[in-house]
């Protein structure tokens, strides 16, 4: 039954992941939450949905309507889990807040209200949006590019686990962040429930890795890894999606939601561990400075696997933060050739385009033949031997520019193609997307205020 | 080539997975099997990536990580400035994992059996469920 968050323990806690990431699938987190509850011990589930560029687009959200800005997929993420988790004392932590985590909040109260739920205890993460006062706190921060001669959209650090222990060790039964750490999402339950110090450096690596495997969903139990043949993964179309089982020293077991699709085993869990991973022995996060270059993967049974080894050092003294500058727009156009002579047409309808868009930094792809593993600057595609003749080339080209008017030319170029290009174009799609840019810096933590507190009144109540 | 040796591509001897932050491009690459290690540590250099990913600026640097049979491969600048700025379909890079398993590698006979070569044939989920036979 109900567990209490807010007595520390040593008894292992189990963590499940709801969502990888914003588009992830809205029906994976009902099995793990039924396993979370037949498992029976204290839980926790998470929801991982902010990527980089997820909260820029947020923040342009809350800027039109300021009570936007927080995840649009909010309540059909929750809906199927709410009011099981709230029953069964199984706190929810997600970073579903982006641009606007008090929004969320209210959200979040109205959807309970709205299934007939008793209100819940709703704290709030905040201090990581440093766009106040002009973005103060970037002053004399050097970022990692040349800075656009423009205000940012958003800028946002990187908060770690200790607010999220806070509100969760308060008795918060939803906990909503902006920009945290994703493995902040792990290990703030890890330091509530098991009562590490904070500068417990290898149990706080510890939980962190454990919140890195787990922060992506499906990507460690058999999502982002079929491969027909090599890699078979067994019922791929109902993945489930990952638990960690995690004991009081920080060690972690993986594992999933029972009757299941997908699989956990060694070679699911080491490619994942090192995803996004660049010097292993020098992973930073806000919380601690993680070293796996030492750490052993060892399947322990049917879908579970042990990870060991982990070691931890202390926590950088500066925390990242990204700033998001509004970057122009982005043209993209395709138009498909078959049969014989296709990829000559398809050359054909480059050489056209190039001709009519002089001064237009055009990147064309030959699909079918070569796209994804080409560069920019067309260096692979120059290469290319021009006889191979293939016979169904989906002809793409791609631009960046400042201004709308200029990358809509590009677009209508392609149109034209269909009457004034080459023999036999078919399917023209063209697509304009506003873009934006990313830098990142390092801010001194002394400018930077982590804090929580209650969104709702319930929890004011128990406070 | 050595005369007992059989060229395949990398794929039979270890797989991949692909991640990115801003312009810097990761590939995990785990040996199938610990026996093959060795063999990667020798030939997935960081010199023959770089040759290998011609077409993208790059600097490799290669990590190992014995205990996992496995190295990370860091590959800076190598997605045209990342995923909000570059034009590829691909902006993440998500592909380039298969792009480094088409790496040709030399595996002595003494490994062979450990390699994994693809079995069986490809799904087929194009079924005609309601086809009409002509009348």
């Amino acid at each position: 039954m109900a567990f209490d968050f807010d007595r520390e323990s040593a008894v292992p806690l189990r963590v499940g992941c709801g969502a990888g990431f914003a588009g992830d699938r809205l029906d994976a987190a009902l099995p793990v939450v039924r396993t979370l509850i037949d498992a029976g011990g204290p839980a926790c589930l998470i929801y991982e949905t902010l990527a980089e560029r997820t909260l820029a687009l947020a923040q342009l959200r809350r800027r039109a309507d300021a009570a936007e800005g927080c995840d649009p997929r909010l309540e059909r993420f929750l809906q199927p889990v709410l009011g099981l988790c709230l029953a069964h004392g199984i706190p929810i932590v997600g970073n579903f807040g982006a641009a606007n985590p008090r929004g969320a909040a209210r959200r979040i109260l109205a959807l309970a209200a709205a299934l007939g739920l008793p209100a819940p205890r709703v704290a709030v993460v905040e201090g990581d949006d440093l766009s106040g006062d002009a973005f103060a706190a970037l002053r004399g921060i050097p970022l990692d590019g040349p800075v656009p001669d423009a205000q940012p959209v958003s800028a946002n650090v990187y908060l770690g686990a200790q607010p999220i222990a806070q509100a969760l060790g308060a008795g918060a039964q939803v906990v909503v962040t902006g920009r945290v750490a994703d493995p902040a999402l792990v290990l703030g339950p890890a330091v509530a429930h098991f009562g590490w110090p904070l500068d417990d450096w290898d149990r706080l690596a510890r939980g962190t890795m454990a919140g890195h495997l787990l922060e992506c969903g499906a990507q460690v139990t058999g999502g982002y890894f079929a491969d027909p043949g090599c890699k078979d993964v067994p019922g791929l179309a109902d993945a489930g999606f990952p638990i960690v089982e995690l004991d009081a020293e920080g060690h972690c077991v993986v594992g999933k939601a029972d009757r299941s699709g997908g699989v956990v085993d060694a070679r699911t869990v080491t490619e994942q561990l090192l995803y996004e991973i660049h010097d292993p022995a020098d992973y930073r996060t806000p919380d601690v400075v993680a070293d796996i270059s030492e750490a052993t993967v060892e399947a322990v049974g049917p879908d579970r696997v042990a990870v060991r080894g982990v070691r931890g050092r202390p926590r950088p003294a500066t925390l990242k933060a990204n700033v998001c500058y509004e970057g122009g727009w982005l043209a993209e156009g395709e138009i498909s050739y078959a049969g014989p002579g296709a990829e000559g047409r398809a050359r054909l309808a480059a050489e056209v385009l190039a001709r009519r868009l002089p001064g237009h930094a055009l990147r064309f792809d030959l699909i079918g033949r070569a796209s994804l593993f080409a560069d920019d600057a067309g260096r692979m595609l120059a290469g290319l031997p021009s006889d191979a003749g293939a016979q169904d080339i989906r002809l793409r080209v791609a631009a960046a520019d400042a201004e709308r008017a200029r990358a809509q030319a590009v677009l209508d170029e392609v149109t034209a193609l269909y009457t004034c290009g080459p023999a036999g174009g078919g399917g023209v799609r063209t697509h304009l997307t506003p873009r934006l840019e990313t830098l990142s810096g390092l801010v001194p933590r002394e400018r930077v205020a982590p804090r929580w507190a209650w969104a709702s009144p319930a929890g004011e109540a128990r406070a | 080539m050595n005369r007992d040796a059989t060229a395949c591509i990398l794929r039979e001897a270890a797989h991949a997975r692909t991640g990115d932050k801003g312009d810097v491009c990761n590939i995990g690459l785990v040996a199938w099997d610990a026996g093959l290690y060795p063999l990667l540590v020798e030939q997935v250099t960081p010199d023959a990536v770089a040759a290998h990913f011609r077409h993208r600026p790059r600097a490799v640097r290669r990590y190992l990580l014995p205990r996992l049979a496995a190295m990370n491969l860091v590959m800076e600048q190598a997605l045209d400035g990342g995923v909000n700025r570059a034009l590829n379909l691909d902006a993440h890079g998500k592909s380039l994992a298969f792009l480094l398993l088409s790496m040709p590698i030399e595996v002595p006979a003494a490994l062979r059996h450990l390699l994994r070569r693809p079995q069986g044939g490809l799904p087929n989920p194009f079924h005609v469920p309601h086809a009409r036979s002509p009348s």
